[in-house]
């Protein structure tokens, strides 16, 4: 018998980090064949155009209001049809010594509706603030009283006149929205035919064939000698549409709640619209708060149409801004893309606080 | 134990005593339900007449001509383009015919573009490689949450500004991008093609009925035949040889370059490309949330079951993912499908002829604007109805079948 020597068999590898940079590049960038090759395609094609649209937008780019700089060969973005118009383009055909107004209104009304998305603010004297600032609005906006000189509506213009029309219209558009909803569940025949009439008839039509009939055609609808502004008529338009496409979000929630409440709130003795309003809406609304949110974004970016109809809202007035002065319409694009910055702005915030309103939603769920 | 049956205790028991009379009262909840409906219909009714009265008798006071004889008369002015040659000397309705054809046209290229790019999307969502995973992400923020009016009015400056001049138009093979449009081949008609479209018409009844041959097929022994590729093959072989008895016509009509403009060949104005290009890169960014938004509801566990039963990951995809999938996918698809068609009536901003278009000029020029946007509404209202009904039909073929 021989004697048993130790032997040490030769170590284990380490094992493939998958922490780290590089591991992370490994795993999603190169862990077979076919997505190595998709990340050199992609990838490539990226180190090609970014930095190209990278030099033209910034480092090539044009920033001082001076026209002539931007067409000297190889400058790239002008800039400075931004740095030159921004005022129109920001409060349209305001007076320009009274645009401190708008600015000032526009910034309470964002603080608002800042506000109103913290949920240390859900409380009832909310309504009473909302009715408060917008009476300031217009007041700060339409002048005519505390010394303030009067601008006419159709002189209002660009970002105050945007974010008016999508947050006004919204708040107006609710309580029908919650009716309509309301009504669409209904058991009574005839109130269910005619919110189901109105919800389908607005959603089967473009917004804009609805400002159409709101320009051309309420005119007409109001006795002889009445007159409306323009602006209030869009107004009564966007919120006809807004409240048809809330409605049925809404609808969606009252949908969601299990039959077992309403039961255990008739048994209390509750009545229709004590249940309604102690029972189903608090749940149901809750639910509905992200779509809602995705409405609002929505109705924000629809407040460009209204444009078409010849009310100058930010997209409206740039348009106004530069095709008047040929000086600066070869730059058009560059204004597009400061509005753009300006839409996307609001409506990436806005739809990130929807998704962190879901999760404080669901939260109580997960259990 | 013994439990009476129903029938046996309807013996036993003794007569039921009649169902107490209905007590008729005035705060019964029937009552007031019909009183409420009444006040609501005459409350709406009344509103109805009260606008239809103001209306009536403004176009009196100012002298407006109502009805629709309107559309008899020759409109007056020309249209930018148009599917079939029109001139100013032809009625309104041909008009409003051709925007209505312009508007369809647009929309359904449209969804067509829309459903690839937006399913790619989607789907590239979940893609491995992080590269195309974020910029799929990027895609769908930028996308989603710029108007799509001012993307609108962006592409068709980019189409009537950055484009060069038809002299010196971009050449891709027979293809020609400049200002005025993406001009390309297109075949010369001849009998031949006839003869190819019946040769298809001919091959899609073969396909339909292999397919059933194979379904028969499978249910009875469990041999899975192809039900996608050998269907295609058929219908595309039977179009071919078709075409080859028409005597295989091959004759292109190819633009070329003029002096000032691309002559001969089909042509797609910036106008519509503007519309379509816009369009199909708006939605598409939905179309990739809801497509997401999809694959993500089946749960992990279907395909993993799929896997444990032995089945290759496509026929897990294709057998028990997908119709999964498409069950949550398909309401919403139609909803950004109706979206699209709609917001083609943006057109209106960049000059495209579309229905809305039309109707406004010719609201401009008669002044019959009550009877232009009932005539666009009601445009709207029968593709949204035909659009819904269809995948609502579509939707109840792919929903649970439950028992």
């Amino acid at each position: 018998m021989t004697a048993q020597t130790f032997q040490p068999i030769a170590a284990r590898e380490a094992p493939v980090k998958t922490e780290g940079l590089v591991a992370w590049i490994r795993i999603n960038l190169f862990s077979d064949v076919p997505t190595s090759l998709m990340t050199l395609l992609v990838g490539g094609i990226l180190l090609y155009t970014v930095p190209q649209f990278l030099s033209w937008a910034l480092f090539r780019a044009s920033w001082l209001p001076d026209y002539d700089a931007c067409r000297v060969e190889g400058v790239g973005a002008c800039w400075g049809v931004v740095t030159e118009k921004y005022r129109f383009i920001l409060f349209g055909r305001y007076p320009f010594e009274e645009q401190w107004r708008p600015l000032l209104a526009t910034a309470l009304m964002l603080a608002l509706l800042a506000a109103s998305c913290m949920r240390a603010f859900w409380k009832p004297w909310l309504v009473i603030l909302w009715v408060v600032v917008l009476g300031v609005f217009f007041t700060l906006m339409y002048g005519n009283t505390l010394g303030l000189s009067k601008v006419e509506t159709d002189r209002w213009g660009g970002l105050p006149l945007t974010i008016l029309l999508a947050s006004l219209s919204m708040v107006m558009a609710f309580p029908i929205a919650m009716v309509v909803a309301l009504g669409r569940r209904s058991n009574l025949p005839a109130i269910r035919t005619f919110c189901t009439i109105y919800v389908e008839l607005i959603r089967g039509v473009p917004l804009i064939s609805v400002l159409f009939m709101a320009s051309f055609m309420f005119p007409l609808f109001m006795p002889q000698g009445v007159s409306i502004d323009v602006l209030i008529r869009v107004l009564v338009g966007i919120t006809l549409f807004a409240a048809a496409y809330m409605a049925e979000v809404i609808r969606g929630g009252l949908q969601a709640i299990p039959k077992g409440q309403l039961e255990a709130a008739a048994s209390l003795g509750l009545s229709y619209w004590q249940t309604q309003r102690k029972i189903v809406l608090p749940q149901a609304l809750a639910m509905v708060v992200p779509s809602i949110m995705n409405n609002f974004i929505g109705l924000f970016k629809d407040t460009s149409l209204v444009t078409i109809v010849s009310l100058y809202e930010l997209t409206g007035a740039l348009s106004l801004a530069l095709n008047s002065d040929a000086n600066w319409r070869p730059f058009k694009i560059e204004g597009y893309l400061f509005i753009t910055m300006i839409y996307f702005f609001f409506c990436f915030s806005m739809s990130r606080y929807s998704i962190w309103v879901e999760k404080q939603v669901n939260k109580g769920k997960a259990s | 134990m013994v439990y009476s049956t129903p029938h046996l205790k309807a013996h036993t028991m003794t007569e039921k005593p009649p169902p107490p009379k209905k007590t008729w009262s005035w705060r019964s909840q029937a009552f007031r339900g019909l009183v409420y409906q009444i006040i609501a219909f005459a409350v709406i009714a009344s509103g109805l007449w009260w606008l239809a009265s103001n209306t009536l008798y403004n176009m009196q006071v100012r002298g407006i001509q109502s009805g629709f004889d309107f559309l008899w008369g020759p409109a007056g002015f020309d249209i930018g383009e148009s599917l079939y040659p029109f001139d100013s000397s032809q009625p309104y309705w041909q008009a409003f015919l051709i925007g209505l054809t312009n508007t369809l046209r647009v929309a359904i290229i449209g969804i067509i573009l829309t459903t690839i790019l937006g399913t790619l999307l989607g789907v590239g969502r979940f893609s491995r490689n992080a590269l195309v995973r974020g910029l799929c992400y990027a895609y769908v923020e930028l996308f989603r949450n710029v108007p799509v009016l001012l993307q609108l009015l962006m592409w068709y400056l980019l189409f009537t500004e950055a484009l060069p001049m038809a002299v010196d138009a971009w050449t891709l093979g027979p293809l020609f991008l400049s200002k005025g449009g993406l001009s390309f081949p297109i075949p010369i008609w001849a009998t031949g093609h006839l003869w190819g479209f019946f040769g298809l018409i001919a091959g899609c009844f073969v396909a339909w009925g292999y397919r059933r041959w194979a379904i028969r097929k499978f249910e009875a022994t469990g041999q899975l035949r192809s039900m996608f590729w050998i269907p295609l093959l058929l219908t595309i072989v039977a179009g071919v040889l078709g075409w080859l008895a028409g005597g295989a016509p091959a004759e292109l009509n190819s633009p070329v370059k003029g002096e000032f403009a691309i002559e001969n060949g089909g042509s797609l104005t910036p106008e519509f490309l503007a519309v379509l290009i816009g369009l199909t890169a708006y939605t598409a960014a939905f179309v990739a949330e809801v497509v997401r938004s999809g694959i993500q509801s089946v749960s992990r566990g279907q395909g993993e079951a799929a896997a444990a039963l032995g089945l290759s990951q496509g026929h897990s995809m294709k057998l028990v993912q997908l119709p999964q999938a498409l069950r949550v996918i398909i309401p919403p698809m139609t909803n950004q499908f109706l979206n699209l068609t709609k917001n083609s009536s943006l057109a209106v901003a960049i000059g495209y002829p579309d229905v809305v278009s039309i109707a406004n000029t010719a609201l401009n020029q008669t002044g019959r604007a009550v009877e232009c946007i009932a005539i666009v509404m009601l445009v709207y209202l029968t593709t949204s109805l035909a659009t819904s009904l269809l995948m609502n039909w579509y939707n109840s073929r792919s929903a649970i079948k439950e028992r």
